[in-house]
């Protein structure tokens, strides 16, 4: 039985599962999401991921595709594993030790767990934002040249400005930093040190961006310039953001994920996930009863 | 009663003072409601009182005690008859210690009647002194507490007021270094004045050849003596160099992978082995360097045919000392290695960079200021460095940048001009202070060049 099969009986029985009382709702009884995690034409799949740290596992058995060209906000209470999700997704769990990750992750028809997979080349198509802005003490320039230059991308100079420059003006920043770009760029502010990790995140034209709470440290204004990008972005790139601003997700999102303790709980276009959620659970975060 | 006893006497006082202070505070709160009606908390008002009694009594015993001995030597001299006061120096201190001889009566006195009587005066001034000392310091110290009594009140700023006596109090602690480094300084200065009254300055500071031997009589051999410090100092950057070669990429790659690619296990082993090489006394390693490195470097270098290898070599000296600076440069880089935040790392990975792309790239630029503390660190290590140096590299003032020939430093040569029976204004000791103030002023500008170059790098990418 495919997981594509598994959900179109779940939808069947969808009113039960949802009409059930968050107290007597047993999540170690959990054996399905909610909606549809599974779309015709992927672009990243996940399938029956575990994520462990050491003995504690993090993410149980979440599935979950990503379309091309979509934005898929993760929302969930603090703790419940979108970072972990998030980061299971380009290999970045690779730097902890003690970190280990079961399932299939799929790109371009391979699984990007397997020994044969270049971690260099997966992760210069799926790139990543950090939730805090990490600007290398380097120039601006030179930060956004240097996904760039590490892969060999140009040859010449004057490509390697042209490339900065487009890098900059996307994530919004070009105005401000044309006239200091060689001047350190851990003397931006932090909202401008935030797109200048995005600019050089699409500096090396990734195809798939992910971003962990990408504004959790900016003002109102530069969030929105950033929620504008991201909107812009995805005309040419898949994007898969987690945030706590459940109205940051409505605004920037075609669909949305609800995690709970390591579990994807629920899954569906953003508009009826904020208005209708078929989970009790997804409803009781959105309407504020706990998270 | 003693100095001693009397210090001890007013810090006793000191602390009955504390707690009196303390107690006074807490009674005037009572009727006010409580100790929350204090300004500051009873503490304040103890240490307050303290301080009222304790400072201003120590001081007077500072002051009194170091101001006694000349106040009570001049008055007894001067009661002398001019026969005793009209002569040199060293004579009137001979007198005055005949004086306190006859006083004490190991010499008998009765060819020297005005000693004698000198030495009366000198015994009843001793004693007044002492007894005023006492006396004045335990008034001042009971005054200073009975005036904190008095004026310790609910609304007395008492903790402000702690503050600024604790604020002197650590300003006097950094002076106490500053003076003492500016004393060092000068004393050095005015040996090295004397020196250079018998040797021109430009022949020392520019001078080939040194050979500070000086002949007693004039008809010997190499009577005059040459003292040019460019041989010292080429052989100690020649050495220190050779050092640095070894210690800086041995020490930073280890930093690298202790910090960068050792699991918590290694490292746990291998950092506490590397740091034990800082424990090893440099004596052992001089046997090491001279014993095992120097035969090995000269057998090396005879199997590849060059000839006349010396057994003591600079390369020889200048390769354990390498190794045993390598901890200074490991260390501190691991610290700050370690210390560059993993959000860089992770930055740098999501972006597809391979690890040693990230550490190249990313991790030590980042670390670079914090490592050039180290490397200086090592560097002044490595020129101050004088056992290993007598033991391998040996003595003689070859002006030679090449390694395998035998040279000496700067502190190596220090050590032999004052070893043994000297004068101490013949210009071959005085050499030596010299050699101090120039080794000296050299690290010093060593200092201030990494410092700027530290700094500006700071300021591009802090
Ligand atoms: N490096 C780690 N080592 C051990 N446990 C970890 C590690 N990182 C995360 N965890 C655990 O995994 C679980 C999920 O953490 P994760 O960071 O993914 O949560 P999150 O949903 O991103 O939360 P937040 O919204 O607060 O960022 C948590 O219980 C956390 O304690
Ligand atoms: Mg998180």
């Amino acid at each position: 039985m495919t997981i594509t099969n598994q959900y179109t009986e779940h939808k069947a029985d969808t009113v039960t599962v949802a009409k059930t009382e968050p107290d007597q709702f047993d999540i170690g009884d959990w054996t399905q999401t909610v909606g549809d995690p599974l779309l015709d034409d992927p672009r990243l799949s996940a399938r029956n991921v575990d994520v462990f740290y050491a003995d504690n596992q993090a993410i149980h058995n979440v599935s979950l595709d990503v379309g091309k060209n979509e934005v898929i906000a993760m929302i969930g209470p603090s703790g419940c594993g979108k970072s972990t999700f998030l980061r299971t997704l380009n290999r970045m769990n690779d730097s902890i030790d003690i970190c280990r990750v079961k399932g299939e992750i799929i790109l371009d028809g391979h699984n990007i767990y397997d020994k044969s997979m270049d971690v260099v080349e997966l992760r210069a198509k799926v790139g990543m934002v950090f939730q805090k802005p990490n600007p290398f003490p380097k120039s601006i320039y030179d930060n956004v040249a240097y996904g760039p230059r590490i892969h060999g991308l140009v040859s010449r100079r004057a490509e390697l400005d042209e490339v900065v420059e487009t890098a900059l003006r996307k994530a919004g920043l070009w105005d401000e930093a044309k006239d200091r770009l060689d001047k350190p760029a851990t003397g931006l502010s932090g909202g401008q040190q935030q797109r200048l990790c995005i600019a050089r995140t699409i500096a090396v034209s990734p195809e798939v961006i992910l971003m962990d709470e990408p504004c959790s440290a900016l003002d109102p204004i530069a969030t929105a310039r950033i929620e504008e990008l991201i909107a812009e972005l995805s005309e040419n790139y898949t994007i898969a953001i987690v945030t706590h601003s459940m109205q940051q997700a409505a605004r920037v999102s075609q669909r949305t994920a609800y995690f709970h303790l390591g579990k994807l709980i629920e899954v569906g276009d953003t508009d009826k996930i904020f208005t209708s959620p078929d989970h009790k659970l997804t409803e009781d975060y959105i309407t504020g009863r706990f998270g | 009663m003693q100095t001693s006893t009397l210090i001890l006497f007013v810090l006793a006082l000191t602390v009955v003072a504390y707690v009196l202070g303390r107690q006074r505070s807490v009674q005037l709160a009572q009727p006010l409601g409580g100790i929350k009606r204090l300004h500051s908390l009873p503490n304040y008002y103890g240490l307050m009182a303290a301080v009222w009694t304790g400072i201003p009594a120590l001081v007077i015993v500072a002051v009194w005690t170091g101001m006694e001995t000349t106040v009570i030597t001049g008055t007894v001299l001067s009661t002398l008859p001019d026969t005793y006061t009209s002569v040199s120096e060293s004579q009137i201190s001979l007198t005055f210690s005949r004086i306190r001889n006859i006083q004490l009566g190991t010499i008998d006195g009765s060819q020297y009647p005005d000693l004698v009587q000198a030495g009366e005066l000198l015994q009843r001034l001793t004693e007044s002194s002492q007894f005023g000392k006492v006396a004045l310091t335990l008034v001042i110290s009971v005054l200073g507490g009975a005036y904190a009594w008095l004026r310790t009140s609910p609304r007395l700023r008492a903790r402000p007021q702690f503050e600024v006596v604790l604020k002197g109090f650590f300003l006097l602690c950094s002076t106490i270094a500053i003076f003492t480094t500016i004393g060092i300084i000068l004393s050095v200065l005015f040996e090295s004045i004397r020196f250079f009254q018998s040797i021109p300055f430009f022949d020392f500071v520019f001078g080939t050849k040194w050979s500070p031997q000086i002949a007693i009589r004039a008809d010997q051999v190499g009577s005059s003596g040459a003292f040019g410090a460019i041989p010292l100092f080429v052989g100690t950057l020649l050495i220190a160099a050779i050092a640095l070669l070894v210690a800086v990429p041995l020490g930073l790659m280890s930093a690298i992978y202790l910090s960068e690619y050792a699991n918590s296990k290694v490292r746990g082993v291998v950092k506490p082995l590397l740091e034990v090489l800082a424990g090893i006394p440099t004596v052992v390693y001089g046997f090491f360097a001279a014993l095992t490195m120097a035969p090995l470097v000269r057998d090396f270098f005879q199997g590849i045919g060059l000839d006349g290898v010396s057994a003591e070599s600079a390369l020889a000296a200048g390769l354990v000392m390498g190794i045993m600076i390598i901890p200074f440069v490991s260390s501190l880089s691991d610290d700050v290695i370690n210390a560059v935040p993993n959000s860089l790392r992770d930055g740098s990975y999501g972006l597809g960079a391979t690890k040693s792309e990230t550490i190249r790239q990313v991790v030590f630029p980042a670390a670079l200021p914090g490592i050039m503390g180290g490397v200086l660190l090592a560097a002044s290590r490595a020129i101050g460095e004088t056992m290993i140096v007598v033991m391998a590299a040996g003595l003689a003032a070859n002006l030679t940048v090449n390694p395998l020939e035998a040279v000496t430093t700067v502190t190596v040569q220090i050590a032999t001009l004052l070893v043994g029976d000297q004068e101490f204004d013949s210009p071959k000791t005085l050499a030596a202070f010299a050699l101090g103030l120039m080794l000296f002023i050299t690290t010093l500008l060593l200092n201030i060049v990494a410092m700027s170059i530290v700094k500006r790098f700071r300021e591009q990418y802090d």
